[in-house]
């Protein structure tokens, strides 16, 4: 087997440093825990979705929008992240978001690039802007600095595998020091862990690349973090409920709404009702709550879909440019710099990528807090709320309060880590991964499991769920987990990191399937051939599902919050 | 793939293997005085490896795969405006 | 530039090695012509053919009765149909038994069961069955020692890569000595060329499997070369806008099909098609063959998944039936399944609609073979006009070579060596060895995969529009321009494979034109503006061909 290098203990382990990882150590530090503990699987100055940049950032602030949240959270719960999300969640979130806000300006995120609170983008013409426009190419820089001077301890390169419960509360997890090219193992006793993996990708078969894995508008090394908590019997929620992102066809990593322009068909008719003049307070908000339209136009031959720039003023398309940059779009501006790409001659395709898991995954409380005592969750991977990264920041922030102040309550664990069942297997498990010397790449698995679940839990609006597709892709799936866990072969730590990943995603895979197939009924893309119609006695419930400690999976509907 | 080291411009800090998104460089120092891509099929071209690399050595070659579709902006007026 | 070898003459050169090409080059020589047979891998192992087949489309008399047309409407409904020139198929039929004697002669297993020939397999219950089943594991092989036999001359890892024409006729090649890892070009003289590359595969993105290109039901390294190369020079295509797909296992396209013997099933027991609810090694499950879209609607509908059940086959079919895959070549399927322990007595195994490709789309043939290019011949899977798979190549290749061959003796060579056209062409593969670093072939293949697959989609339940096809056709000009300024190789062999990936984006250019100009709905080439199946154009057939730079387009009648 391999050797365990390390092991520590925390009063708070964070696994994730992307942006709501931060935030929470920082947060627990501040509410007094001593030993706060962020474990990273790359290095949280570049780690996650908001790598090199953000430009929108969900908050209500009194000043400009006026003293009623409502018509605020009203606009939030009608655009592309409101849908199936607790109301109370969302509600606090953007009364509480001003204050992380004015924290990252004092940090030195530059929260105000044109002097002023500037909401624009993502919206409705004539509804209330939730988003504030700010440059956020150093935030992960900033975030990386107040954790050194918070005191935290960051783990770099340490991707976390398993959790670890005792007593029904969380008392460890197991990471993999992927420092050096042999991988070793890092285990870490604490009664307090927040999860913070983002969102998850590589589930399905990339939309627009089908041989791309990580051609991807999010993170593409954020892959099952939901599973660890899954694996402990953290209840998950919105499992079944399919979100798809969407962008410029071919390059995924090019940002959405950070263009300005009208949707077109290919004769110049605009696409979808809401934008039929380039206005930088809203954007085109099409592809942020009809992205469907981009598959229809290609499914009934009047497509493709092109985003036409061109009627923008030079200081609009200079304004889209530097968001683009505030973003981290540089890669994109460069390449297209280099073609002779210019938004204001060309009008470039839009599409709809694969689905994905965002704001799907653990159903937590307002502190962030599971249904596992000890275990936390923030951001992305959260089931029952999100607004990408604004939510991360507020969430991460609630989490690490609520965390600091029940680990100073609990008493110290006392079995060994490396003895425990669970943690056991699971080195037991990579080890044999290790050691074997002919086998499968991870890469093998991980495509095999995106065909799967792109044939047998697809999404709509051409795609149907049906209970015989789901029970045969729950079949294929048991298959290709078993063949994986006899014959999946890897070299070295970052290779055994991704077969961790794969192995998490057949977790959330499985977690998907069971989900579509309890909810009987058609809901946005979760399209069922063998329920055709929309079930209104379900328009205010949601999906749990949860793995029991004896491995029996239990779903069960509740209401949504409000 | 994706990012080309300039190994004359390299000076060997290690950043671009420290902070990659995917870890997709290994630096064996005891072989090689600059960075390798190791996995190239694994970059997300967040472009990170660019805007640290403090000697501008790394540029991201953007694979065939990934073209941005575009037309001329003028073949989508409406018919009548043209 | 890279180093030119001592160019070659023969009076018949073969492009490809497959069994059209072998069956071409043997008859070449035996009509006197020095032949010679240029193979992008190794002719005993090459090609669709590689490992085997077993079915073999035949009209024997003694069994089938005086009336070819009898079998000749067999053809047209099986899967091989419906775009032939029935004037073709009729010979090809009239012809078809000799050349089965010719092989059982060689030393290809042609009456596995005794005696006579037997018919049996991708036929409806009680309708006359057209496909002899033999044994064709070793079928390369023997051909190609036939060949040596006969005088002809093999270049291995030698792939054509262009065509030159001088005075408007057939003049020679353009071949990339792929031998060593620094490629080379061997310019070729002939009188009469004869083209013989089989499928066109990695058009689409593999169906079933997205992220392998090579998971294919036919040989991948097929690509699409005759119809590109040809194409260049002038050549008239047909039927390329009409699709066609393969159907097999799921996730595992390397496995034959119609070799099963079993009946198709929904998942909780109904049978799925009309056709056949007990199978025997007679009949197989026709449903397959004649309507394998019923396995995408099962998924698009939910039904689904759909299974093949051999579980109610006799335990003497069964037997039969490894023995058929055995034949057929799929030996990494057996084995593949004993490892496993899938036994289809136990098992029922899904099967799949796969990705389009190109077979019996393609050139433009006469009675004898000939393209519209002067001297230029074609036989086998990239004709457009007719298609008879494996005994279409064997028997096409055999009329193609013997008309070649008899009519090189009459003509000389023309000059390839100052071709301006060879030239270009040269230095343009030579630009991407000579390139330190960049972009990968398989980027572009895959780019290409990704287009066609948006804007030229094939049916069932895929559209094709003039908006679609016209954005495909800007893409892949741009896909053009970027590959060629960007690939970089590092060795022969990915020479090979851009060289390949540029003949592809040819391909894709033509059926995207094809399908501009096909202004109805016809089987998978579905068309959002044009919704109905016009009566007008059944009978006919639509040519495209390029004339100085210009895309031309004409609708000629079906021959009968």
């Amino acid at each position: 087997m391999l050797s365990i290098s390390r092991t520590l203990e925390a009063d708070v382990v964070i696994v994730g440093g992307g942006i709501g990882g931060p935030m929470a150590a920082i947060a627990a530090s501040e509410a007094g825990a001593k030993r706060v503990l962020v474990l990273e699987k790359c290095h949280v100055r570049r780690s996650g979705s908001g790598a090199t940049g953000n430009d929108h950032f969900s908050c209500y602030c009194p000043e400009v929008h006026g003293s009623d949240v409502e018509p605020v959270l009203n606009a939030l719960m009608n655009s592309l992240v409101g849908q199936a999300k607790d109301v109370d969640l969302m509600r606090l979130h953007l009364l509480e978001s001003f204050d992380i806000v004015k924290k990252w300006e004092e940090w030195g995120i530059n929260m105000r690039p044109l002097g002023h609170w500037n909401f624009e983008g993502h919206a409705l013409p004539g509804k209330p802007r939730a988003f504030l426009k700010f440059d956020g190419r150093k935030q992960k820089a900033v975030l990386a600095e107040q954790m050194k001077k918070h005191g935290v301890t960051v783990l770099n390169h340490h991707p976390v595998v398993e959790l670890a419960k005792e007593n029904g509360r969380v008392c460890g997890v197991l990471a993999i020091d992927a420092t050096k090219t042999e991988p070793s193992f890092v285990l870490v006793k604490t009664p307090c862990v927040i999860l913070s993996t983002g969102l998850t990708h590589r589930l399905y078969v990339n939309g627009s690349t089908p041989n791309y894995l990580f051609n991807t508008a999010h993170c593409p090394n954020n892959a099952g973090g939901q599973a660890l908590g899954w694996r402990i019997g953290a209840s998950m929620v919105n499992m079944e409920i399919p979100y798809t992102h969407a962008g410029t066809k071919y390059i995924q990593r090019a940002g959405k709404a950070t263009w300005i322009g009208v949707y077109r068909y290919p004769d110049g008719r605009p696409l979808g009702p809401f934008v039929t003049k380039p206005d930088p307070e809203y954007g085109d908000v099409t592809s942020d709550i009809w992205n469907s339209a981009f598959i229809d136009v290609m499914q009934n031959g009047r497509g493709p879909a092109y985003l036409d720039c061109s009627e923008n003023t030079p200081e609009t398309l200079a304004y889209m440019r530097k968001a683009m940059f505030d973003e981290g779009l540089s890669a994109l501006i460069a390449y297209m710099d280099d073609k002779g790409i210019d938004p204001a001659k060309h009008a470039v395709e839009f599409t709809r990528f694969e689905p994905i898991l965002h704001g799907r995954g653990l159903d937590v409380d307002k502190d962030g807090l599971t249904s596992v005592p000890g275990l936390y969750a923030a951001g992305d991977m959260v089931g029952n709320a999100g607004c990408g990264l604004g939510l991360a920041a507020w969430m991460g922030w609630r989490a690490g309060r609520a965390a600091a102040a029940s680990a100073a309550l609990v008493p110290e664990a006392a079995g060994n880590l490396a003895d425990h069942p669970v943690i056991r297997a699971k080195m037991e498990l990579l080890s044999s991964f290790m050691e074997r010397t002919e086998g499968a790449s991870w890469q093998e698995a991980n495509i095999a499991l995106t065909q799967i679940m792109s044939d047998y839990a697809n999404v709509g609006p051409y795609k149907v769920r049906s209970e015989s597709l789901l029970n045969t892709g729950l079949t294929y799936l048991a298959q290709l987990r078993e063949e994986t866990k006899n014959n999946l072969k890897t070299s070295c730590s970052h290779t055994l990191m991704r077969a961790a990943e794969v192995l998490d995603l057949f977790d959330c895979a499985e977690c998907i399937m069971r989900s579509a197939l309890e909810r009987k009924e058609t809901r946005g893309s979760h399209k069922r051939s063998d329920f055709t119609f929309t079930n209104p006695l379900l328009a205010e419930k949601m999906l749990d599902i949860t793995r029991k400690d004896d491995g029996t999976i239990v779903t069960s509907w509740r209401n949504t919050r409000v | 793939m994706p990012p080309i080291i300039d190994r004359n411009k390299c000076v060997g800090c290690g950043t671009c293997v420290d902070i990659c998104n995917s870890n997709i460089f290994v630096f064996d120092r005891s072989v090689d005085t600059v960075p390798r891509v190791k996995f190239p099929d694994e970059c997300w071209h967040c472009d990170s490896c660019v805007i640290d690399c403090p000697k501008g050595a790394v540029t991201l070659r953007i694979p065939l795969a990934y073209m941005l579709l575009h037309v001329d902006a003028d073949t989508l007026k409406p018919r009548e405006a043209k | 530039m890279l180093k030119f070898n001592d160019p070659i003459s023969t009076d018949v050169l073969i492009v490809g090695g497959g069994i059209g090409g072998l069956c071409a080059a043997i008859a070449s020589a035996r009509a006197g012509a020095s032949t010679l047979v240029a193979e992008k891998a190794d002719t005993r192992r090459s090609g669709s053919g590689a490992t085997g087949n077993d079915h073999f489309t035949c009209y024997y008399p003694k069994a089938h009765g005086e009336n070819v047309d009898v079998i000749l409407k067999e053809l047209l409904n099986s899967l091989l149909g419906p775009w032939h020139d029935a004037k073709l198929s009729r010979r090809f039929l009239l012809e078809s038994i000799h050349m089965v004697d010719r092989w059982h002669e060689w030393g290809i297993n042609m009456k596995p069961f005794g005696d006579d020939y037997e018919f049996m397999g991708h036929a409806f219950p009680g309708r006359p069955r057209i496909f002899l089943k033999y044994d064709g594991h070793n079928q390369k092989q023997v051909l190609t020692r036939q060949a040596k036999k006969e005088g002809v001359k093999i270049l291995n890892h030698h792939p054509v890569i262009d065509l030159v024409k001088a005075d408007g006729e057939i003049a020679g090649a353009l071949t990339l000595d792929v031998t060593g890892d620094v490629p080379s070009f061997t310019l070729i003289r002939a009188k009469k060329v004869i083209l013989s590359t089989g499928t066109a595969n990695r058009l689409y993105p593999a169906a079933g499997s997205p992220g392998w290109p090579f998971n294919t039901a036919f040989c991948p390294s097929c690509a699409g070369a005759a119809q590109a190369q040809a194409w260049r020079i002038g050549a008239k295509m047909v039927n390329m806008e009409l699709p066609n797909r393969h159907a097999g296992p799921k996730f595992f396209a390397r496995a034959g099909k119609s070799t099963w013997i079993g009946v198709y099933k929904y998942p909780d027991g109904k049978l799925l098609g009309p056709f056949v609810d007990k199978a025997t090694r007679y009949v197989g499950d026709i449903t397959c063959d004649v309507w394998n879209s019923a396995y995408t609607d099962v998924l698009l509908n939910g039904s689904g998944p759909a299974y093949i059940d051999c579980t109610k086959t006799g335990p003497e079919d069964l037997a039969f039936m490894k023995e058929g895959m055995i034949s057929e070549g799929l030996t990494a399927l057996v084995d593949y399944m004993e490892r496993t322990g899938l036994d289809v007595s136990r098992h029922a195994v899904e099967f799949m609609q796969y990705e389009p490709h190109l077979i019996g789309r393609g050139l433009e043939i006469d009675i004898d073979g000939q393209t519209s290019v002067p001297g230029l011949y074609a036989a086998g899977d990239m004709v457009g006009n007719f298609r008879a798979d494996i005994a279409g190549a064997a028997v096409y290749g055999w009329i193609a070579g013997g008309h070649a061959g008899t009519a090189a003796s009459s003509c000389g060579f023309k000059d390839v060596e100052h071709s301006p056209w060879v030239e270009e062409r040269a230095a343009l593969y030579s630009s991407l060895f000579e390139r330190d670093h960049g972009a990968a072939w398989k980027e572009a293949n895959l780019a290409l995969q990704q287009i066609m697959d948006s804007y030229a989609a094939a049916g069932p339940h895929r559209l094709r529009s003039a908006t679609l096809l016209t954005a495909g056709l800007k893409y892949m000009a741009d896909l053009r321009k970027n590959a060629l300024s960007e690939i970089a190789v590092p060795d022969a062999h990915s020479l090979m494979r851009a060289i390949e990936t540029l003949d592809l984006m040819d391909n894709g250019e033509i059926i995207m034109h094809a399908a501009l100009e096909r202004k109805e709905t016809r089987g998978m080439h579905m068309r959002s503006d044009y919704t109905f199946t016009n009566p007008l154009l059944a009978d006919k057939f639509l040519n495209v061909w390029q004339e100085d730079g210009r895309v031309c387009k004409q609708w000629r009648q079906r021959w009968n």
